[in-house]
């Protein structure tokens, strides 16, 4: 099939009308205006949950759900049970990976035994058996000693070490950013402190070395200053940020459902009280939905303001989703007592393409961050995957709509514009919307054929 | 004024119409209490259970007055002898509750926001008896009415909260009612009990900080003091208890800067000697009996207005009938 006048979007951000071959099938000619198509997405942060806890995830549905949301490449961290802390293990997943044949799944495996921060993984064996970078994400390496030891060998291992950087003594036992907002809802607070002196720490190591070292889900304002002056002093250091803190508040635990660029009716209680009924736009949930709960937590909005400035300067290296899919018996408790974590790979491209339309960054920026951005963290090339996008395309998120298990999202409900509509990789088309794409077939003789595809 | 809500969670969203209904409906409550008969019959046949999932004697006890004076069938979950010491989670004690068939669930929690959670998912109503941090409604609204009695009108009152506000629900309830009435609060107490937002300048309308607790209480119309929790300590949030008590806890000679006469109330239990003397919680400025009082009237008139909410569940099977009866226990 060929998409006729198309506008794709190449790797580097630039961007021209084009025709472009998606798959080898000799369908006809389809009308492409009004669609995109950019490279394959890298998301260099994905929890996949295989093995040992697959009721939440598994290889295969985080992958299908993965190439869903445009990601055709996807690094599984390691905190799964046991942890990805052996060369057989590392093995056993990336070829779980291509059995699922989705999206490409690239192992993390993990920086020490268990996951435990006790004793270094074997890293070079674990790079030999494909480990594309390590990571105890979930956690931080707490003792600076041994994380100093974990870049030295990442290094010999030509590795990026990811780090999940938090200071646990300053979170403690907090569930949601501290703020006005968790000072209404009297919610125990994660302050900036806590990851800002993570990095803070990491960055010295990191100089120190001369490894690479790459901060996961950076979410505050001074976190991303930090960086950025480690960058000024050359200092080999690279960061993602998350669709969810680009987009979502910490009004969110307290019941806004207002995207950061749209107008929220009423700050959290009690500074100004509001009524559910007062603005149908921006429809409200209820306060402590524990979907809302992640780690680390969604900030203010000046952080959120502050990430998307990293993303149009380069701070920001990338967008990973930290899709963290949880089943419902994690979940449907107490808010202090749920578990962290987002459903986030199958609406990170909808909600980014929203923002863009809002005005929060350039497109070229926003592809860049989920291309060539997270392939330069892992020092390879761009595969040659591709994506079709239908910008203007509205569906509404909900448990159905998701091919994770995981229906964890804060989002369920929403209507949201934008839709991957066909994913190619290693160029066999593996994913494909056909009631989108029936649509779009060129004549009329053909759309009845469509319609008989789909009806069957 | 219609009452229209189907629970009460909070009062950080009501109005101030909601709240004065309420502190008029608690005023005819205690004249029924003031009765040789201490009993009406407005909620005769409605199952009222009580779960409190955390331990509390005084609030319990108070509800189950409230609810035995409305003539209501109570029934109680607590955590201690029942399942949810063996591991029953919240989802299953919802299931029990909606099995019960209670008109109205009064609930006790840990977690901030856990009665969010039940309401989403029973068809009782539900009454926030405390959840976390978070809110203690008929506390704020029992010191609210406690207050007015004593002052007056609230408009332009300053009302001092001393204490562990960081971890208080009492606080927050007590923000939540008494701003809207037009009072103006005054936090006071050690940095590391403050939320960091009000401490640097976020607060809520209507609120002050003054870390200096003799500099809050000058010329203030009434105190508010929280309970210290000794396991503050513990958690490194204070030196000591005597040094709280030296700096923070209310003496004679502290309550003596505020206006002639202005009254002290405590939440209670008190720790006689740590956050409140013994001279001041028993002097003549105490209202913390009068508080105890209040807070049964209180609580009938919720229990009561929540059978009356147009097509709420508490209000099935309660007729035309039901309801005039109510509006004569008000009058
Ligand atoms: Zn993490």
């Amino acid at each position: 099939m060929i998409l006729e006048e198309v506008r794709r979007i190449e790797a580097d951000g630039t961007e021209r009308t084009t025709s472009v071959r998606i798959g080898s099938d000799m369908s006809p000619n389809v009308d492409g205006r009004g669609l995109l198509v950019l490279p394959g997405l890298i998301d260099l942060h994905a929890h996949l949950r295989e093995p040992g806890y697959e009721e939440s995830e598994t290889v295969a549905t985080g992958a299908r759900a993965a190439l869903r949301g445009g990601f055709t490449t996807v690094c599984a961290m390691a905190n799964t049970m046991p942890a990805i802390d052996s060369p057989g293990l590392v093995a056993e997943l990336a070829a779980r990976g291509r059995d699922a044949r989705a999206a490409r799944v690239l192992p993390v495996a993990a920086i020490t035994r268990g996951r435990e921060g006790k004793q270094l993984a074997d890293l070079v064996e674990l790079a030999a058996a494909g480990a594309v970078a390590f990571s105890d994400d979930g956690d931080p390496v707490d003792d600076a000693r041994l994380f100093r030891s974990a870049l030295e060998y990442a290094h010999a291992a030509r590795r990026p070490v990811m780090e999940h950087v938090q200071d646990r003594a300053l979170s403690g036992r907090g569930v949601m950013h501290e703020g006005a907002v968790s000072a209404a809802l009297g919610l125990p607070g994660i302050p900036a402190a806590a990851e800002e002196s993570a990095v803070a720490r990491d960055i010295a190591i990191a100089k120190l070395t001369g490894a690479r070292l790459h901060l996961q889900h950076v979410s505050t304002a001074g976190a991303l200053e930090l960086v950025r002056h480690a960058k000024a002093d050359g200092i080999s250091v690279t960061c993602e940020v998350t669709p969810h803190h680009l987009a979502l508040t910490d009004e969110w635990v307290g019941g806004s459902r207002a995207f950061v660029w749209e107008p929220m009716r009423g700050a959290s209680p009690p500074q100004t009280p509001q009524k559910v009924e007062d603005d149908p736009q921006t429809p409200r949930g209820v306060p402590y939905d524990s979907a809302t709960k992640v780690n680390p937590p969604l900030r203010t909005a000046a952080d959120v303001r502050a990430l998307w400035r990293g993303l149009a300067d380069g701070t920001v290296d990338a967008i990973a989703t930290d899709h963290a899919p949880h089943a419902s018996f994690r979940k449907d408790v107490e808010y202090a007592e749920a578990a962290f974590g987002i459903s986030g790979i199958e609406t990170a491209l909808a909600v980014l393409l929203m923002a863009v339309d809002a005005g929060m960054g350039e497109l070229g920026a926003v592809v860049r961050a989920l291309t060539s951005g997270p392939a330069r963290v892992l020092d390879m090339r761009g595969p040659d995957d591709l994506i079709v996008v239908d910008p203007a395309l509205e569906w509404t998120v909900t448990a159905g709509a998701l091919a994770s298990k995981g229906k964890n999202t804060p989002l369920l409900g929403r209507r949201l514009r934008g839709k991957v509509i066909a994913a190619v990789v290693e160029g066999e088309v593996r994913y494909r919307d056909e009631t989108a794409m029936q649509g779009r077939a060129g004549p009329p003789g053909r759309i009845k054929g469509a319609e008989a595809i789909a009806r069957r | 004024m219609t009452w229209s809500r189907r629970h009460v969670l909070a009062t950080d969203d009501w109005s101030r119409d909601e709240i004065e209904l309420v502190l008029q409906q608690s005023e005819a409550m205690l004249e029924v209490l003031a009765r040789p008969m201490r009993r009406t019959p407005a909620l005769r046949g409605r199952t009222v259970v009580l779960f409190f999932a955390e331990a509390s004697t005084r609030t319990r006890i108070s509800f189950e007055l409230a609810a035995k004076a409305l003539s209501a069938d109570t029934s109680i979950i607590t955590a201690s002898g029942s399942s949810i010491e063996k591991g029953e989670t919240l989802f299953d004690t919802v299931r029990t509750l909606e099995a019960l068939g209670a008109d109205i669930v009064v609930m006790r929690h840990g977690a901030a926001g856990a009665p969010y959670f039940v309401a989403e998912r029973v068809s009782s109503a539900v009454i926030n008896a405390g959840d976390g941090w978070h809110a203690h409604p008929t506390q704020g609204l029992l010191d609210a009415l406690t207050l007015r009695t004593s002052l007056g009108a609230l408009e332009g009152k300053r009302i001092v909260i001393v204490g562990d506000v960081l971890h208080s629900r009492v606080a927050r309830s007590d923000i939540h009612t008494l701003v809207p009435l037009g009072a103006r609060i005054t936090l006071s107490g050690p940095a590391t009990l403050m939320p960091s937002a009000w401490r640097c300048g976020q607060l809520p309308a209507g609120v002050a900080f003054e870390e200096d607790v003799d500099r809050a209480l000058d010329g203030a119309d009434a105190v508010i003091a929280l309970r210290l929790q000794r396991e503050r300590m513990d958690a490194g949030l204070l030196p000591s208890l005597r040094e709280y008590a030296l700096t923070w806890g209310l003496s004679e000679v502290r309550v003596a800067r505020m206006r002639p006469g202005a009254p002290v109330l405590h939440p209670g239990p008190m720790n006689e000697g740590i956050e409140i003397e013994a001279a001041v919680a028993h002097g003549p400025r105490s209202l913390i009996e009068r508080q105890v009082t209040n807070g049964v009237a209180v609580r009938m008139a919720l229990l009561h207005l929540l059978s009356t909410t147009p097509g709420a569940p508490a209000a099935r099977g309660g007729g035309e009938a039901d309801r005039r009866e109510g509006k004569e226990v008000a009058a």
